[in-house]
């Protein structure tokens, strides 16, 4: 029997759990020549800015040992051109997106959701909260609960109530449960976790750092392990708010442990630069990771992982148990 | 699209390595100047991105067969260099823009430097079939690095070799020597591929003889497919403005005077969206 895949990102009902990251997946026509969009549970779009903005110079991305350190500074057409020609061309098709916003003020912020709030085919809003703040010294939001709330609230405020907001956090924090309440009692409806940590490489033939920008954005499998730790902590602080687990995706045994940890749906990123095709194929293990497990719904394994110890089935031996 | 090919054969040449894959499905759509990526390591590596190859042949046989030239540079490129006959390869493509091609039959200078000539081949071929004149200027810094030698002298009326350190042909580099041949053959356009200080004198030498350039980049890039955004360099636009534009979907063949050579690496300060320019507050 197929595994009822079905999730809710607070009161919105996606067909399937595996999301794009934002940032990862263009504007969608690029990924469109490979695979049929409707079957993402969402795409998620790179986070749009009032301006258009020519982000980062080059070299903007160094592999790293399983991951990918990159600073592309938000390179985008702005929310006019953004709204007008990618929007337009998502909603025509009727593929299910959830915009994603940055800002550098909470006016910002404000500016952007109220361009969206009258847009055809917005199914959610995700506030990249890990945008330098200007007016605190160019700190990022995502950094502090005070200033992370103080943009959600706004954005909430703004935006029709059958709009869900999500809160993008950064795992660059002391205390990402602070944060992540913070941000739920200024009204977002629900979490995303993780935004990139960032990370530093240098080239040993230049002697000088391997991005232009210095400092980067870390991805792909080797951030599991940290993605996995704030779902876990933040599904046990909170386990009424639903989240989206991201960082590091790159199988569908990757997605359940953030399904287990307490997340309800799943972002794929840098994954999709390796294999175009990465969401449907993660979809699928997924799917047959959880129907070999005895799960007739996705929904029942969603933070299963906080059940004591002893209450588990039996679980298949590890690779490297003797 | 994406393929599963399988390594037909694989080569030396000097200083740099060939595969060739079966790969239907990419092969027949395949034109010259497109591109394709492979992913590299096998099926739990640890290297994310993928290597975009340049395809120096396009070949019917086993239902399609690409030919693909690249150096080591790095792990990722010695994996590739290990393959062996019969192994897989994961590819997807044809990939980019590929080189626009004239109508008439004109003359044509193809300029090509270190293994980027290799994407010249299939051009090469292409501009023969249409009746153009074909002559090629191939260089590297030695013997050992310049690519596709024999090949240029049975396809081409002339072929002229340059190397920086003189083991062959002229000393100098491929741009040292284009001036000449443009005269003595009275090119009508010039094609280019190589790395960018190449691709930039020869877009100077075209623009003195006042004639259309067509370049070929070679940007890093982790998807190929336009999604990662790190491929980035600034190109002048129809409507004279520039914005940074990604080698691999908007290229990474371009019209040579179109790009900010000077500026590759950097924002320009009248890029649309530059951080503080006039141009921020267009739109």
């Amino acid at each position: 029997m197929p595994v009822d895949m079905r999730t809710f990102l607070a009161h919105v009902e996606l067909a399937t759990p595996v999301l794009t990251a934002a940032g990862c997946a263009g504007s969608g026509r690029e990924l469109a020549q490979f695979f049929d969009l409707h079957r993402l549970g969402a795409l998620v779009t790179p986070s749009v800015t009032m301006a258009p903005r020519a982000g980062r110079p080059t070299p903007r991305m160094t592999e790293t040992p399983s991951g990918l350190l990159n600073a592309v500074g938000l390179q985008g057409p702005g929310i006019d051109a953004f709204l007008e020609r990618d929007l337009t061309w998502l909603a025509q098709r009727g593929i299910r997106t959830i915009v994603s916003i940055g800002g550098g003020t909470v006016a910002e912020y404000s500016a952007l959701a109220r361009r969206l709030t009258d847009a055809p085919g917005v199914t959610a809003v995700e506030v990249n909260l890990a945008c330098p703040n200007l007016e605190d010294r160019g700190r990022v939001f995502a950094r502090e609960g005070g200033a992370a709330a103080e943009v959600v609230a706004s954005v909430r405020s703004i935006l029709r109530g059958d709009v869900p907001v999500i809160a993008k956090l950064s795992p660059d924090v002391a205390d990402i449960v602070a944060v992540a309440r913070a941000c739920v009692d200024a009204g977002a409806d629900a979490l995303c976790m993780i935004n990139n940590p960032l990370g530093m490489s240098i080239d040993t033939l230049t002697l000088r750092p391997a991005l232009a920008a210095v400092t980067g954005g870390l991805s792909g499998p080797a951030i599991l392990p940290l993605a996995v730790r704030c779902v876990w902590q933040v599904h046990e602080a909170l386990p009424g708010v639903p989240l989206i687990g991201v960082g590091g995706v790159l199988s569908g045994s990757d997605a359940l442990q953030l399904i287990l940890a307490g997340a309800c749906a799943v972002g794929v990123g840098t994954a999709l630069f390796h294999d175009p095709y990465a969401c449907l194929r993660i979809e699928r293990e997924l799917e047959d990771l959880l129907q070999a497990r005895g799960f007739q719904r996705l929904a029942d394994a969603v933070g299963l992982a906080h059940r004591p110890p002893g209450s588990s089935p039996r679980i298949p031996l590890e690779e490297n148990t003797p | 699209m994406q393929v599963t090919g399988t390594v037909l054969t694989t080569r030396r040449v000097d200083a740099f390595h060939a595969l060739t894959v079966v790969a239907p499905g990419i092969a027949e759509r395949t034109r010259p100047g497109h591109f394709v990526t492979v992913a590299v390591g096998g099926p739990s590596t640890s290297m994310l991105t993928r290597r975009a190859l340049f395809v120096h042949d396009v070949k019917p046989d086993y239902g399609g067969t690409v030919e693909l030239v690249f150096t080591v540079r790095g792990p990722g490129t010695r994996w590739l260099a290990d393959r062996r006959a019969r192994d897989p390869l994961d590819l997807v493509g044809p990939l980019g823009r590929p080189f626009p091609v004239p109508r008439d039959p004109v003359a044509c200078v193809l300029v090509g430097a270190e293994y980027g000539s290799a994407v010249l081949f299939p051009l090469a071929d292409t501009l023969l079939a249409r009746g153009c004149r074909v002559d090629f200027v191939l260089g590297g810094a030695g013997a050992e690095r310049v690519f596709g030698a024999m090949r240029a002298r049975r396809v081409a009326q002339t072929t002229t070799l340059t190397t920086e350190d003189g083991s062959l042909g002229l000393r100098g580099r491929v741009a040292d020597a284009l001036p000449s041949v443009i005269a003595d053959t009275r090119a009508d356009a010039v094609y280019a591929c190589g790395p960018m200080d190449t691709l930039r004198e020869v877009t100077a030498v075209a623009m003195k003889f006042d004639i259309p350039v067509q370049v070929v980049v070679e940007e890093a890039m982790a998807c190929g497919v336009g999604i990662c955004m790190t491929c980035v360099l600034p190109v002048i636009g129809e409507d004279g403005t520039t914005r940074m534009v990604r080698a691999c979907v908007e290229g990474p063949v371009f019209r040579g005077e179109r790009v900010r050579f000077e500026d590759v690496g950097t924002i320009p300060f009248d890029a649309i969206g530059a951080p503080g320019g006039g141009a921020r507050h267009a739109g």
